[in-house]
């Protein structure tokens, strides 16, 4: 019996619910790696509409849905397909839960993935909607924490732009069910709004000091958009750059949903710190786990 | 002495303790509006004991349903209502605060699926109340709005 038939967003689940995703992860990492193969999902059809851009979420979804022997059908390119003649998501979506058991949609309006589940026959798994909700990210990040350091007794830095991160915003929703130290460290016009601190514990310090204390470094990208002029972008960009100096003694991991710009600098990569690239591979069992949930 | 200066109904709804000003907004909670054929009167800043000032409204012979009027809530969560026949009151209650409400608010985000023109979607709020404030939240975006009259449809 599935806990879920769509998964929108991550305040839909429980505690329980996250935990239960996170364990059934765990037995699929050896099939993920290509250790080991299954046929859990053969007869199955994934259908990927992205209306926007992606790689990993996309490709991570594909791989899970073929690793567990199911087919992946993809939408392509909007300007190649009815949408360019105009077509509702409404319609799109009815269309294609005619053809596939179930369907993961990034489209660039919030709120459009809930609205696909209640005009689809099939399951919807949300890869990101507008500045909304990305709740399979939010749950790989999660495992990823879980494996790397554990969720128990957890401070973990938040670093970058917090205002607008809707990976952050969905990370922290999260974390406040399992008790995690949140350090806040961000520039003042990218700070985390205050509605979001209403559950969890936060304060706010500088990177110098996350380093020292956190048990992970969550960094996130400073988009340039978001500064009146690039010279005063570079100056903010820089003080939140993290190198492998930094790192000397420190035993915190890094995590970076990527893409990363220039916030971690390549020196970090051959650190045992750095962990965001196994954090992208979590995305695969993360993503096996949910389309069980949902097909099954 | 003060005298309320609208008349009794014979057969419809009165909606009492409505707040001083907001009057104009159950009626459009209500859906009455130009063209609307109903009977209404309208009190607004009458003297009230509880309240100080308050607007009071009349809609003669029709009887709205309590899910219609439970809306009403949103803006003006003390209102009484007084269901009347033949001059007598029938049946008198305070609005609740209905869970959820469809069509009656616009979403703020413009970017919300719901203000999407091109999509057969209606609107649909969770309401929520904390302490003495009631807020609605998008059921597609999460967006709340606590200024419940500037969105209104």
């Amino acid at each position: 019996m599935s806990r879920f038939r769509h998964l929108i967003s991550i305040d839909d689940l429980e505690r329980d619910d996250i935990e239960h995703i996170l364990s059934k992860a765990d037995s699929f990492v050896e099939i993920a790696r290509g250790e080991k193969s299954s046929g859990i999902l053969e007869g199955k059809i994934l259908a990927n509409l992205f209306f926007e851009p992606s790689t990993r979420t996309r490709m991570s979804f594909e791989s899970a849905m073929k690793r567990l022997g199911g087919e992946v059908i993809n939408l392509g390119s909007v300007e190649a397909s009815s949408i360019a003649k105009g077509e509702s998501l409404a319609d799109t979506v009815r269309v294609v839960s005619g053809y596939a058991d179930c369907i993961v949609i990034r489209h660039y309006r919030e709120g459009s993935a809930r609205f696909a589940s209640v005009v689809s026959e099939v399951p919807v798994i949300n890869a990101g909607d507008g500045a909304g909700q990305h709740p399979t990210q939010t749950l790989l990040d999660l495992y990823t924490i879980k494996k790397e350091v554990g969720l128990k007794n957890l401070r973990i830095a938040l670093v970058g732009d917090l205002k607008y991160s809707r990976t952050v915003h969905s990370l922290i929703k999260a974390l406040a069910h399992f008790g995690a130290e949140m350090l806040l460290v961000s520039p003042e016009a990218l700070k985390l709004p205050d509605e979001l601190k209403e559950n969890g514990s936060f304060a706010e310090c500088d990177l110098e000091y996350a380093v020292e204390n956190a048990d992970v470094i969550y960094v996130t990208r400073i988009q340039k958009e978001r500064f009146p002029d690039e010279e005063e972008y570079r100056k903010v960009a820089g003080s939140y750059r993290i190198t492998a100096e930094m790192l000397k003694n420190s035993s915190a991991v890094i995590m970076h949903p990527l893409p990363r710009v220039d916030e971690i600098s390549y020196d970090v990569d051959s650190l045992p710190n750095a962990i965001y690239f196994r954090q992208a591979f979590y995305g695969v069992p993360v993503r096996m786990a949910i389309l069980t949930e949902v097909m099954l | 002495m003060n005298v309320l200066t609208i008349s009794k109904i014979k057969d419809g709804t009165v909606i009492d303790h409505i707040p001083s000003g907001k009057a104009l907004e159950v009626l459009r909670i209500l859906g009455i509006r130009r063209g609307s054929r109903e009977r209404v009167s309208m009190a607004m800043n009458v003297e009230s004991k509880k309240m100080k000032r308050k607007d009071i409204v009349k809609v003669e012979g029709k009887f709205i349903s309590e899910e219609e009027l439970n809306r009403i809530s949103l803006i003006a969560p003390d209102a009484t209502i007084n269901i009347i026949e033949n001059f007598e009151i029938r049946r008198k209650f305070r609005v609740r605060i209905p869970e959820r409400v469809e069509g009656l608010l616009r979403c703020p985000n413009g970017n919300c699926i719901s203000n999407d023109g091109k999509e057969p979607v209606t609107s649909a709020f969770r309401i929520e109340k904390s302490e003495n404030l009631v807020f609605a939240v998008c059921m597609y975006c999460g967006k709340k709005i606590y200024e419940i009259e500037e969105y209104l449809v």
